[in-house]
């Protein structure tokens, strides 16, 4: 077999393993779509759950929106400011690599170890109670480095020359970060940002350990009011409900919690190939 | 000047929080961890909160079975793809594959388990025979789940491979093919270590998907097939914390599985980033 | 006219032009100066003095230590955590590298021009008036008129007047080069530092920041680091080659091309490293 021939097997498997991994989110997308539009209706989407399976899951909607964004609220600010430290500020030492080395410790840290933490710490030490604001400060605790490298990506890849020329003109470097880099590292920011939205959106054990059981009826009033969220009543509803009704709420769920999802993925992605292309020409 | 020296302090305060949260979560969990943690809770083969016995080896032999499973799946399709990202792919395609997995990493892990539970146990158990709950069902479920982690720590390990040794190899008349398998991938290699490493502790602490899968029986054994039910560290956690009576051994048990987790995850972070990537640790 | 034969007015305008550059005053001066990134040497025992008004350029082969002998001015190498320095800098009266010399202030002094151009992804305007700003020199009409007046003097204005809204990453090369020279220029400094400002730019862009520089040695000294001979011996009075970190010649263009001192400046000159 000659050389041509070999790279051209090769290139199919290569192919066929592209092909497999972009099918994975359609044939999901597709299988939650077909199965929960059926679901969709004014009362499942402003109803309250009752008697487990039954009604609509307004609260649920409600409640992962306000963990969501109480989470990047909380999360966000100190993710970009970690980021200026890490990209701008931090000597090379030893303190650095330690402070590296434990942010990407937490970003692999699993979310049941954080629900356990967000548990013991927030939820009995600090006595925050099973609550929204346990449930958010949890989620920002998995988040938080994930903010952190991508803002730190996104200033990197702000030219050398921009911060020169502001230095020159003889501006402080806080002048400089305020005023130049960070402008022009607002849509990788933002779209780090928006990515962290999505994977606290998504999260599950963290919230099921803190902020709720996902079956309360109510829209959270305070902090301190336990939440629920769609992922907890997904959870609930396909592994405990054993009736056709339970199947079908799950999946209706499951079609909001997604179309949630792609919303916030798909804007970060859209800020990303913006930002990109105008970096484009230089 | 002095104001940028107090910015920069803030700064570095902000930048050690995350560092401060690692070291409070094993304070906090060995505080209610600690006094389960001995040899018969690591070798232990029984699992059974009713006769207060608590051990996890049968639940981490689970973990580790369905984890390496799901890993060399995750390896097979995941190394391919990054390969075709990095050195085959127009750019058009790259970047819409590359938004595709990071999509990916974000899909609620309960939707994945849910098709798992609703397409995958169904079609084992009307197959392949036995509940459908099984080994088999985490491979897939878990694969999924670690696919975008393999697939993009891989793609940077690649690109991170300097243009010069392709163009070396392009010009003493190699193909494509043989530039790619002689000149970058072993350049790429132990970066390539280091992602499935870290794609190990990943899939290791994944909790939803796994858990909806793979059955969980009441007392886990040793398994004996891939269509045997286990239980896997995370799932241990998730199912009983709620039922753990606050302070008793049962809840410092699940505490304990949760420090035996957070030490493996750091094991695996210390032996990717020091060990496998020490050289460009710096870079 | 015969090309070698000097004619009365030619002869007078050399005269002029020697009294012009003998008769400028000291604006630069450095004395003994050394600087160091860690353990590398990279420039040594530096005295040279540099004139007012003029236009001084720095040559040497790539490596030599010009670019940072530029940045030694403003302290543009302070950004370098492992750089260190010995000996002074002067402008005018005042130790660059004294302890209490506000770095903001100086380098608001001194203006630099980058090797690429370097335009904010902002407005036009927004760029000029970025330096205005960040000092509280202006704001309002005085801003508007501030940015005008900076345009104006880069040869820019004409081009630009229409679109001072649009992004400046949307102008061409030599366009983008006159925008940091009028950036630059906005903040109003005495010496304006050009590093290699030429080196990313078409010939007719190059051209047209040649004759900018001639026009702007009447209010501003102008220290130029180039690669190009050519351009060292077109648009310079003064010129120094430095070598490995070192100044081996100074000394008025025209002597310095016609007839070097050194032998190592003769080779250079001629071609045989560089």
């Amino acid at each position: 077999m000659d050389e041509l021939t070999k790279e051209n097997i090769i290139k199919a498997g290569l192919c066929a393993s592209v092909v497999i991994t972009i099918l994975i989110l359609p044939v999901i997308v597709v299988w939650v779509g077909s199965n929960g539009i059926g679901v969709i209706s004014w009362e499942f989407l402003t109803g309250r759950p009752y008697r487990f399976e039954l009604g609509g899951i307004f609260p649920q909607i409600v409640g992962s929106i306000y963990l969501v964004s109480l989470c990047s609220l909380l999360g966000a600010p100190l993710g970009v400011a970690s980021a200026i430290y890490l990209a701008e500020y931090a000597p090379n030492n030893v303190i650095t690599q330690t402070v590296r080395f434990f942010t990407e410790t937490l970003a692999g840290m699993p979310s049941i170890v954080i629900g356990l933490f967000g548990l013991e710490f927030l939820v009995y030490y600090l006595q925050l109670k099973t609550s929204l604001l346990a449930g958010a400060v949890s989620l920002s605790f998995m988040t938080l480095p994930w903010t952190i490298r991508a803002s730190e990506e996104a200033i990197k890849m702000v030219p050398r020359g921009y911060r020169d020329a502001s230095l020159a003109l003889g501006a402080t470097k806080w002048q400089t970060i305020l005023k130049i880099v960070l402008p022009a590292a607002s849509p990788g920011i933002i779209t780090g940002i928006l990515l962290g939205m999505g994977k606290a959106m998504g999260e599950t054990a963290v919230v099921w350990l803190t902020s709720g059981s996902g079956l309360e009826a109510f829209v959270p009033r305070s902090l301190r009011s336990p939440t629920g969220s769609l992922t907890m009543y997904i959870y609930l509803l396909a592994t405990q409900g054993h009736t056709s009704e339970s199947m079908s709420r799950a999946f209706g769920a499951s079609l909001v919690l997604l179309v949630m999802f792609m919303a916030v993925s798909v804007s970060a992605l859209i800020v990303r190939n913006y930002y990109l292309r105008r970096l484009g020409p230089r | 000047m002095k104001r940028g020296d107090i910015a920069s302090k803030i700064l570095f305060l902000c930048a050690s929080f995350s560092t401060l949260i690692v070291f409070l979560i094993i304070i906090f969990l060995l505080r209610e961890g600690i006094s389960a943690l001995n040899w018969n809770f690591l070798m232990g083969m029984v699992w059974s909160p009713h006769k207060n016995l608590y051990g996890i080896f049968p639940t981490l032999l689970g973990t580790l079975v369905v984890v390496a499973g799901a890993i060399i799946i995750a390896t097979a399709i995941g190394v391919p793809c990054a390969v075709f990202l990095a050195e085959f792919s127009p750019f058009w395609l790259r970047n819409m594959i590359k938004s595709t997995v990071e999509v990916l990493v974000g899909v609620p892990s309960v939707v994945i388990g849910f098709f798992g539970l609703i397409v995958i146990i169904p079609f084992i158990r009307n197959n392949l025979g036995g509940r459908g709950e099984s080994i088999l069902a985490g491979w897939i479920v878990l694969a999924i789940m670690s696919l975008p982690h393999i697939i993009s720590l891989s793609e940077d390990a690649i690109r991170a491979v300097p243009t010069s040794y392709r163009q070396a190899s392009l010009a003493l008349g190699a193909t494509k093919w043989q530039t790619v398998r002689r000149a970058v991938l072993p350049s790429a290699s132990s970066g390539m270590r280091a992602a499935i490493v870290l794609g190990v502790g990943r899939a290791v602490g994944e909790t939803m998907a796994v858990l909806m899968v793979v059955g969980n029986p009441e007392t886990p054994w040793i398994p004996t097939g891939v269509l045997d039910r286990v239980r896997v560290l995370t799932s241990t956690i998730a199912i009983e914390f709620s039922y753990a009576e606050w302070g008793s051994p049962h809840q410092y048990a699940l505490f304990a599985i949760g420090v035996v987790l957070f030490f493996i995850v750091v094991a695996l972070n210390l032996v990717a980033t020091f060990v496998i990537r020490r050289r460009n640790w710096n870079g | 006219m015969n090309g070698n034969e000097i004619t009365p007015g030619q002869a007078m305008q050399d005269v002029f032009e020697e009294f012009r550059i003998d008769g400028a005053v000291n604006k630069v001066v450095f004395r003994d100066f050394n600087l160091w990134y860690g353990e590398n040497h990279v420039l040594k025992d530096i005295s040279v003095e540099i004139k007012s008004n003029i236009i001084t350029s720095i040559m040497g082969p790539s490596g030599c230590g010009k670019s940072t002998f530029l940045r030694a001015i403003d302290r543009m190498n302070d950004i370098i955590p492992e750089c260190r320095t010995s000996g002074q800098v002067f402008i005018d009266e005042d130790n660059v590298y004294a302890e209490d010399v506000d770095v903001y202030e100086l380098r608001k002094r001194v203006g630099m021009v980058f090797q690429k151009p370097n335009p904010f992804p902002q407005s036009v305007y927004d760029n000029v008036a970025y330096g205005v700003r960040i000092h509280g020199m202006a704001n309002g009409r005085e801003l508007d008129e501030a940015v005008e007046r900076s345009l104006r003097m880069a040869a820019l204005w004409d081009e630009v007047s229409d679109r001072l809204d649009e992004s400046a990453l949307t102008l061409s090369g030599g366009q983008q080069q006159r925008l940091c020279i009028a950036r630059a220029l906005a903040v109003e400094p005495e010496i304006l530092l050009m590093d290699e400002p030429c080196s990313a730019l078409d010939p007719i862009a190059t051209a047209k920041i040649e004759t900018l520089m001639r026009s702007l040695q009447e209010k501003y000294t102008v220290v130029l680091v180039t690669h190009n001979l050519q351009q060292a011996a077109r648009v310079s009075d003064m010129t120094a080659f430095m070598y490995i970190g070192e100044v081996v010649e100074f000394g008025r263009t025209k002597d310095l091309f016609e007839n070097p001192e050194k032998e190592l400046t003769e080779n250079y000159i001629t071609g045989k490293f560089g």
